[in-house]
């Protein structure tokens, strides 16, 4: 059988977990003190209870719970999230209006989480148990103990206030102050401490990953093998290790996506990048539940997305995986 | 043979010592080896499991663990040079081109991620100067020479989509493409198959004729000595004790050590037959059906149901031992967990006594499976490491509502039958050899004093010494409280030695059944003559030696 | 006979007493629980520290460390007392810790076990909803439980358990899968043992050392959450937490950066203590890992 099929059969098993994510932003909604007519009526400043009855059947909320989740679902399908009353707007337009932003910071702190910290792991396992291997492991654990936002305060001290030469926070200057390269330049200087902040902990994580994976694929047989057919340990670690040690890495990486995307929450609130993330922080202090569960279902369909393609990435990477 | 002594050594090892960690059960791996491989020939280096055989291999191939495991003293000489002289390049320059290896397990000797054709292309894209073309050509050459069908397509293949016999040619043919002057084997046939096994020796046995190679085969089955060996070296504990050509060693060994293994190798002459036609029948199944299926999803729907078990029967009368033979992949394991209904069975019956194991509801079967025990093939997976010994034997009987003070004093005393001292019983499995821990596994398969014993492969994990042992323990228990044995193996010595019938399975049927003397002598069915025909030295008769063995 | 099956000799020590050699040989490891023993002991004598309240004025705002001695490491800029706060905070933070991590676990042992055990439309339906919960970011998700529940202490012990147990799950069951096919428990089986009895007393024992390992990891991510959940403001107003010390350091970052750096340190300190006894007990569990 072909990729296709193999594509489409993963797009199927994504169904019933995102069916199973709506029943439960559903019920979160439900558990919710107030609903969606209080809010409305909270925002009004307040109204007659026979306005507030009208309403209420208006959003179908007088209809039996089944039939609301119905109602709710349907919209969901159809990317309508409803109402903010915060912003005015619908809750679709301001989320794709912040994706971006958090999509920049989750694509730069994956590459760098991935490249750095599968590369020290490699360096750390070859040279296992010697100073290299203790000074890479080491920092590798603090890493993992270093909460991001005291990280990213930290450096903000140290960057921005003593040495003055990153930006506080945000994503560029002044809106639309830099043109062309200039700006790029711009985005990036703003994305350098919140991306570090971000990705040190699963630096420390792909790196501890990468060092056993290494140290266990290279005492397989097949590593075994090639070395008695004479090959030299260079050729060892590119043909033969490095391309099995890195399955479990890239496995990792699938698990850990939504985990990323939740920790971009206390980043973006950190640095006050506009991205969906500190738009959750704010609208769980301005009880905007509307667009806190718009958010939880953009962001799972992020994370299957990236999941899907992570799937095909295995794929290819692993010659035993039947495309059937 | 004669010839082999005019030949110069390619190798020659002197007074060889590995040094084992600390913490180690003993402080040498090998202690003061000597031995010689000539060009053309086969030199079989022979031991149970911990003699040191392959470490031996490591030493040679300066591919040691080292530090933890490393050559202290003696040398090794390759052509006349000392190995121990040359440089780290040198070495790398010498595996693969003047030296290569062949390893046990060829699934996981092969990359999983290269194609067959790269791994073999390697050796010389490492070692020569070859074009590309010419390196094709040459990887082709070689895949017809150890006769993998259709190299062509072989070439493009990933090892997990060959079988194992072809994997284990392929590494043949990665070790033969540099025609190198020494080629060591480690096991190379104890993962496959009988059939296979003999083509594989077979093959290594041609080629290694046609190139003049000296082979160090490393082995721990007589049988396969007395099919390839020129000369035998014995090892045990790391020591050598005894060393020859392959029929002073095989028919005539000096170390008693060397007597005791010969003597432990089950011959091939099945015991006369004993009539059973006056017992009753304990066990009669029918029609026994078992097919697995693959889960699919919505869109794959299931495919490649294939039949484990087709239309199986027999019956089992009391006191008697059925053996079920086959190779892997036959269903013989599968019929021994759809009796015991630790697999539900698609159809058939098994009657045990007046209830069909396979319609028995809960509770007639937790009632009825007393009467049914097993003996599983890995004496290590199959006790819980938690429990200690007289638990694990006395598990049984209290779960069938035993008073648990007399189901312990019940297992103290079956300590005692299967010969292990009652200071046992408060042990945890881990402290205990594999021979001994196979006694274990009886001793709770007799706790509830079963009619009928299923044993899957109960000693083809175990040396062969203690194989010998375990079998007879077994003959002796069955024969004392007449049990009804139904012996699932895949070795035809083992089933000559114990079995009153057999049957042999492929594909899921029985081919053919009857009594074991009859099928050794005149197999009816092709498929029976061709396993009998496989067994390694089917033509050698372990020696009757006096003074050792039972 | 037993010429030639070797007898076996001295029965090894016990599994706990061959577990602590193996754990103290790793140095990292030792050093670890001397930290947790150093938090622990600070969670115990909190009291003896600031008997009253870790929230009150306790002098002038913004006193730097080491200058007044009956504040030692320094005022905040509501005049509250650090070190009284790291020693409240340590109660929080290990509080937090651990019940949370027994609640994460004893949710993932139950799921792992239920479908690991009998696979089939079980393990269908239970990882399906284990994937849902993996899909959710889980800090949005801890967001929208606390929003919804209220941030109380045990709230949100709650909601910190209800986001983690995916991975103690999907470990339970990875295990079942590869011990259920074990020839020990079908030997439990073919005695006739019913189905609780093997998963809790075959095959849960057997696979409970890789999920104590995990706890360590667990009880670090855990503290990590409730940190981050107090630093944005949104723990737990009446108890002092570290995560909260540093989210009000925040405000005086320029002037004062020792108000969001003492705290913090004692988060990576922590947190360190578990991740080295984590690294540790997998050592001291699985001994082949480590090659000299």
């Amino acid at each position: 059988m072909s990729m296709l099929n193999y594509m489409l059969r993963r797009l199927v098993q994504a169904i019933p977990v995102m069916l199973i994510i709506m029943v439960g932003t559903f019920l979160l909604l439900k558990l919710a003190p107030g609903d969606t007519v209080d809010a409305l009526v909270g925002d009004m400043g307040g109204a007659d209870p026979r306005f507030i009855e009208r309403l209420r059947a208006e959003y179908g909320l007088d209809q039996p719970v089944l039939m609301q989740l119905w109602i709710y679902m349907t919209k969901l399908a159809r990317f309508d999230f409803g109402w903010s009353f915060v912003h005015e707007q619908p809750v679709m337009t301001v989320l794709m209006d912040r994706l971006g932003t958090t999509l920049l910071l989750m694509i730069s702190s994956l590459f760098f989480a991935v490249s750095i910290g599968s590369l020290l792991g490699a360096i750390a396992a070859r040279k296992a148990y010697s100073l290299t291997d203790n000074i890479i492991s080491t920092l590798g654990l603090v890493f993992y103990a270093m909460p991001s936002f005291f990280l990213g305060l930290m450096m903000i001290v140290l960057f921005s206030v003593k040495l003055g030469w990153l930006p506080v926070g945000g994503i560029q200057t002044i809106p639309s102050f830099y043109e062309g390269w200039d700006y790029v330049k711009d985005v990036a200087l703003h994305l350098i401490m919140p991306t570090a902040s971000l990705s040190l902990i699963y630096l420390a994580l792909y790196m501890r990953l990468m060092r056993t994976s290494v140290l266990e694929v290279a005492d397989l047989d097949y590593v075994r093998t090639a070395r008695a057919k004479g090959a030299g340990e260079w050729r060892l670690m590119i043909h033969h290790i490095m391309r099995n040690a890195l399955l479990p890495v890239v496995t990792l990486l699938g698990v850990q996506f939504s985990t990323i995307l939740g920790g971009s929450v206390v980043v973006e609130t950190v640095f006050s990048l506009p991205g969906l993330g500190e738009l959750a922080y704010k609208a769980v202090i301005q009880r905007d539940m509307n667009m806190l569960m718009g958010i939880i279902f953009l962001s799972s369909i992020v994370v299957i997305v990236v999941n899907f393609l992570i799937d095909l990435l295995y794929a290819r990477l692993d010659s035993r995986i039947e495309l059937t | 043979m004669t010839a082999h002594e005019t030949t110069s050594p390619i190798l020659e090892i002197e007074s060889l010592r590995i040094a084992l960690p600390e913490g180690s059960d003993r402080p040498l791996a090998i202690d003061g080896l000597n031995l010689t491989v000539r060009s053309g020939e086969i030199v079989c280096l022979v031991g149970e499991s911990g003699s040191g055989k392959s470490l031996a291999a490591g030493a040679i191939m300066r591919l040691l663990p080292e530090p933890r495991v490393r050559v202290v003293a003696g040398t090794v000489r390759f052509e006349g040079q000392d190995l121990s002289t040359l440089s780290a390049k040198q070495m790398r320059s010498l595996r693969g081109s003047r030296m290569a290896m062949i390893f046990q397990e060829p699934m996981t000797a092969l990359n999983p991620q290269k194609r067959v054709g790269w791994q073999i292309e390697e050796v010389l894209r490492i070692h020569t100067s070859l074009s590309r073309k010419e390196r094709r050509a040459r990887v082709l050459e070689i895949l017809e020479q150890v006769r993998i069908p259709d190299p062509a397509s072989a070439v493009n293949a990933y090892p997990h989509q060959i079988s194992g016999g072809q994997r284990q040619r392929v590494m043949i043919a990665m070790a033969l493409v540099l025609q190198p002057k020494l080629i060591i084997a480690d096991e190379p046939t104890t993962a496959l198959d009988v059939t296979t096994q003999l083509q594989v020796l077979k093959l290594i046995r041609e080629l290694q004729a046609k190139f003049g190679t000296g082979v160090l085969f490393i082995t721990h089955d007589f049988g396969v000595v007395a099919e390839i060996a020129d000369r035998v070296a014995v090892l045990r504990q790391g020591e050598l004790v005894e060393q020859g050509t392959v029929s002073e060693v095989l028919n005539r060994p000096r170390h008693p050590y060397t007597q005791a293994l010969i003597a432990a190798v089950p011959g091939l002459n099945p015991p006369a037959p004993k009539s059973f036609d006056t017992a009753p029948v304990v066990m009669r199944v029918e029609g026994l059906h078992k097919t697995f299926k693959t889960r699919g999803g919505i869109l794959a729907p299931r495919r490649n149901a294939v039949a484990a078990v087709d239309d199986v029967s027999f019956e089992l009368r009391q006191g008697e031992t059925l053996g079920v033979v086959g190779e892997s992949g036959s269903g013989k394991t599968t019929v021994s967990r759809c009796v015991t209904r630790l697999l539900d069975a698609d159809g058939g019956s098994v009657m045990l006594g007046d209830t069909d194991m396979l319609k028995a509801t809960r509770g007639e079967l937790r009632a009825r499976r007393r009467d049914i025990q097993m003996v599983f093939q890995d004496p290590m997976a199959s006790l819980n490491p938690r429990k200690r010994v007289v638990d694990l034997i006395a598990q049984g009987p209290i779960v069938h509502g035993e008073n648990p003070e007399a189901a312990r004093s019940r297992a103290r005393e079956l300590l005692a039958l299967v010969e292990l001292s009652p200071a046992a019983a408060e042990r945890y499995p881990h402290e205990f050899s594999g021979g001994q821990r196979q006694r274990i596994g009886i001793a709770r398969a007799l706790a509830l004093n079963p009619k009928v014993i299923v044993a899957d492969e109960p000693v083809s994990a175990l040396d062969v010494s203690v194989q010998a042992q375990v079998l007879k323990l077994l003959a002796e228990l069955r024969d004392r409280l007449s049990l009804s044995l139904l012996f699932v193996t895949h070795d035809l010595r083992v089933a000559a030695q114990l079995c009153d019938r057999v049957a042999v399975m492929e594909k899921g049927r029985i081919v053919e059944i009857g009594e074991t003397a009859t099928v050794f002598a005149n197999p009816g069915h092709p498929y029976t003559r061709k396993l009998l025909d496989s067994i390694p030295g089917r033509d050698w008769t372990p020696p009757l030696l006096a003074g050792t063995a039972a | 006979m037993s010429v030639l099956e070797s007898e076996i000799g001295t029965a090894p020590p016990s599994g706990w007493s061959v577990m602590w050699t193996r754990y103290k040989r790793n140095r990292a490891a030792v050093l670890g629980l001397v930290l947790l023993v150093i938090v622990l002991a600070m969670a115990a004598t909190a009291g003896f520290v600031e008997p009253v309240d870790p929230l009150r004025r306790a002098g002038d705002p913004l006193v730097p460390p080491f200058t007044d001695w009956a504040t030692p490491l320094g005022t905040d800029q509501l005049g509250r007392d650090i070190l009284a706060g790291i020693f409240h905070g340590a109660r929080t933070s290990l509080l937090i810790g651990i019940v949370s991590t027994v609640v994460a676990i004893s949710i993932g042992i139950l799921v792992g076990a239920i479908s690991g055990y009998f696979g089939g439309w079980i393990d269908d339906v239970l990882m399906r909803v284990t994937e849902a919960f993996q899909t959710i970011p889980n800090f949005v998700l801890l967001l929208a439980l606390v929003a919804i529940l209220g941030s109380s202490l045990q709230n949100m012990i709650i909601a910190i358990g209800i986001v983690s147990w995916t991975a103690p799950a999907r470990l339970v069951r990875a295990e079942f899968l590869s011990l259920r096919g074990r020839e020990f428990v079908e030997a439990a089986r073919n005695l006739g043992v019913g189905d609780a009895a093997i998963i809790f007393r075959e095959i849960l024992p057997n696979a409970l050392p890789p999920v104590i390992v995990f706890a360590s990891v667990i009880m670090a991510i855990s503290i990590l959450l409730e940190s981050a959940l107090a630093f944005l403001g949104l723990g737990d107003p009446n108890f002092a937490s570290w995560g909260n010390m540093i989210g009000a350091g925040k405000a005086v970052l320029r002037s004062a950066w020792y108000c969001a750096a003492i705290p913090g340190i004692a988060i990576v300190l922590t947190v360190l203590a578990f991740s080295l006894i984590g690294e540790g007990l997998n050592e001291a569990v699985n001994p082949r890992q480590k090659k000299s």
